[in-house]
């Protein structure tokens, strides 16, 4: 292995990484906003004030985007650079195009914002995108794989570490997805709407592998690559087997491309097609929980730090949810549970234990250990950490019992007979039915957003923090030479 | 050119397939377990978001 000994920010390009730190809790802060909205919304249905830029069909895309792809995309774009640049002891390797896809993200995910409070939506799960934003996200990222590649072909260190092969996983991945599933033909050349390659049933097969594989290397690979680097650097210690993290990488690339057609079950899809996805999900469970086991035995001989260390709470709580999440999400995946919890909450609980538990959590901690070293300072304040990490954990749990409770409830009188076999239930009644859960559910991303305040807050304090002492020292420097 | 149409058959492809993708998937495993040399020799690259950095290194110890 190659030793470098010291590295500043000159021979690094953290500029960028600034750009997409302070951008990613921008995102977070707007879309976990709109989040509560329309999750209000639901609750209290006045809050549409009869628009139909804010109404929920078009606000919810909205809230999507800005937390997928603003928020953890801009996220991911900032550690991959930091981390690829720290483990490879090398620059990236092009500012201009880095500084392009930083640039080129930013204008892709306000476009789309934009466009779908006007309307325009391909109504493709997570890909609502119309066609010319799509050309452009295609065009970012490939000067990201660009910009990735490039840099670690020119690496110090002759070994690649792990974290960087889930970051490479996640940039090649979704280039295919995006490609394949965003295959269109617009009406025309002025116009934004199109319609897509595919139909029926295969249609739908395209978008949920599309759609789960989006959870599979962009929610989840891309965030081990997270985890990899950033829990051993906060912990102190290095990650507990490198040999796991192997195995770990490649039963996760081998599976996870199959089991997108486990949220087709009891549809037109071939019968073999869903049960097939089923059996990868059950497999698939081994090689999340191992790299749980990887990434909180690193903490093992150093279990004080949770109680000591916010960052390192966060942290773990995050493979925590992560293990939760990917134990539940197999056991839904089984034909006989997803017959009750398809079309129900528990699916929308289930994606935000994942997503509020495991990618928000990961990148809080990531970003509190990251920040303070981008401007060479500490964090403004750590009993603001503390409260961020209560208000997250709180309003998570608040926010998946309620949809647990819901879905369930949901899923239940859907399928409840009277005693001559009629629905015993109509469809009004279960949705009376769910309005405390609506309203608990609601309140719960409350307390997450007040968190996600606080944190950019924080943030905003320490970046001035560090400003200051960089411009005091500067002036004792300049003062020194004047005297000397 | 017949042993070509062979592939162009799903029943034939998938197994086939199957049997790449398990055998790939074995040997990996094999490759990171299966001799003592090569698993000290990665197990020391555990160590290398300590290295560019003085202070970080410091941290480790």
């Amino acid at each position: 292995m190659a030793v470098t000994t010291y590295s500043g920010a000159e021979q690094y390009n953290f500029e960028v990484v600034k750009k997409f730190a302070i951008m990613s809790i921008i995102w977070a802060v707007i879309g976990m906003f709109v989040g509560v909205y329309i999750a209000s919304e639901l609750a209290w249905p006045f809050l549409n004030f009869d628009s139909p830029y804010i109404s929920f069909g078009r606000f919810r895309p909205v809230h999507t985007t800005s937390v997928i792809f603003g928020f953890g995309g801009s996220a991911l774009f900032a550690t991959s650079y930091y981390v690829v640049q720290r483990t490879c002891q090398t620059r990236l390797i092009s500012d201009g195009l880095a500084s392009f896809t930083f640039w080129g993200w930013m204008a892709a995910i306000a476009l789309a914002d934009f466009s779908y409070m006007l309307g325009y939506t391909q109504s493709r799960e997570y890909a609502e995108m119309e066609w010319p934003i799509d050309i452009l996200i295609e065009v970012v990222w490939v000067a990201y794989l660009t910009v990735f590649v490039g840099t670690i072909m020119r690496r110090k260190q002759p070994h690649i570490y792990v974290a960087n092969w889930f970051y490479l996983a996640f940039i090649l991945a979704t280039a295919l997805l995006h490609t394949f599933n965003n295959l269109a033909m617009p009406i025309d050349l002025f116009s934004m709407k199109s319609y897509s390659l595919f139909s029926g049933v295969q249609d739908a097969m395209t978008q949920w592998w599309y759609g789960h594989n989006a959870v599979g290397f962009f929610l989840t690979a891309a965030f081990l690559g997270m985890m990899y680097y950033f829990v051993p650097k906060q912990a102190g210690r290095p990650i507990y087997s490198y040999r796991l993290s192997i195995v770990h990488f490649w039963a996760l690339g081998f599976m996870y491309m199959w089991v997108g057609a486990h949220h087709l079950h009891w549809t037109a899809l071939p019968d073999w097609t869903s049960s097939l996805a089923a059996a990868f999900s059950i497999l698939l469970l081994m090689p999340s929980w191992g790299g749980m086991i990887n990434g909180i035995m690193t903490l093992s001989g150093a279990w004080d730090k949770l109680r000591t260390d916010p960052i390192m709470r966060f942290m773990i709580v995050a493979l925590s949810f992560y293990g939760m999440s990917t134990f539940e999400g197999p056991m839904m995946s089984l034909k006989e549970v997803n017959a009750l919890s398809h079309y129900t909450d528990w699916t929308v609980g289930h994606v935000h234990s994942g997503a509020l538990g495991w990618v928000a959590m990961i990148t809080f901690g990531s970003l509190y250990h990251m920040m303070p070293k981008l401007w060479d300072t500490k964090m403004y304040s750590r009993k603001l950490i503390e409260w961020h990490f209560w208000l997250a954990t709180i309003g998570i749990v608040l926010y998946i019992v309620a949809m647990w409770i819901s879905g369930i409830t949901q899923g239940l009188m859907w399928r409840a007979f009277d005693e001559f076999g009629n629905l015993q239930y109509s469809f009004v009644e279960s949705v009376a039915a769910m309005h405390p859960f609506y309203a608990m559910r609601a309140i719960g991303g409350m307390f997450f957003l007040t968190g996600m305040v606080m944190m950019a807050f924080n943030v905003f304090m320490t970046i001035r923090q560090g400003k200051r002492e960089s411009a005091a020292l500067e002036a004792k420097l300049a003062a020194k030479l004047a005297h000397a | 050119m017949d042993f070509l149409m062979w592939f162009s058959k799903p029943e034939n492809t998938k197994p086939l397939g199957l049997v790449i993708f398990f055998v790939t998937f074995i040997g990996i495993v094999i490759y990171a377990y299966g001799s003592k040399k090569r698993s000290d020799q990665l197990e020391s690259y555990r160590n290398i978001p300590f290295l560019d950095d003085q202070e970080d290194t410091k941290d480790k110890q």
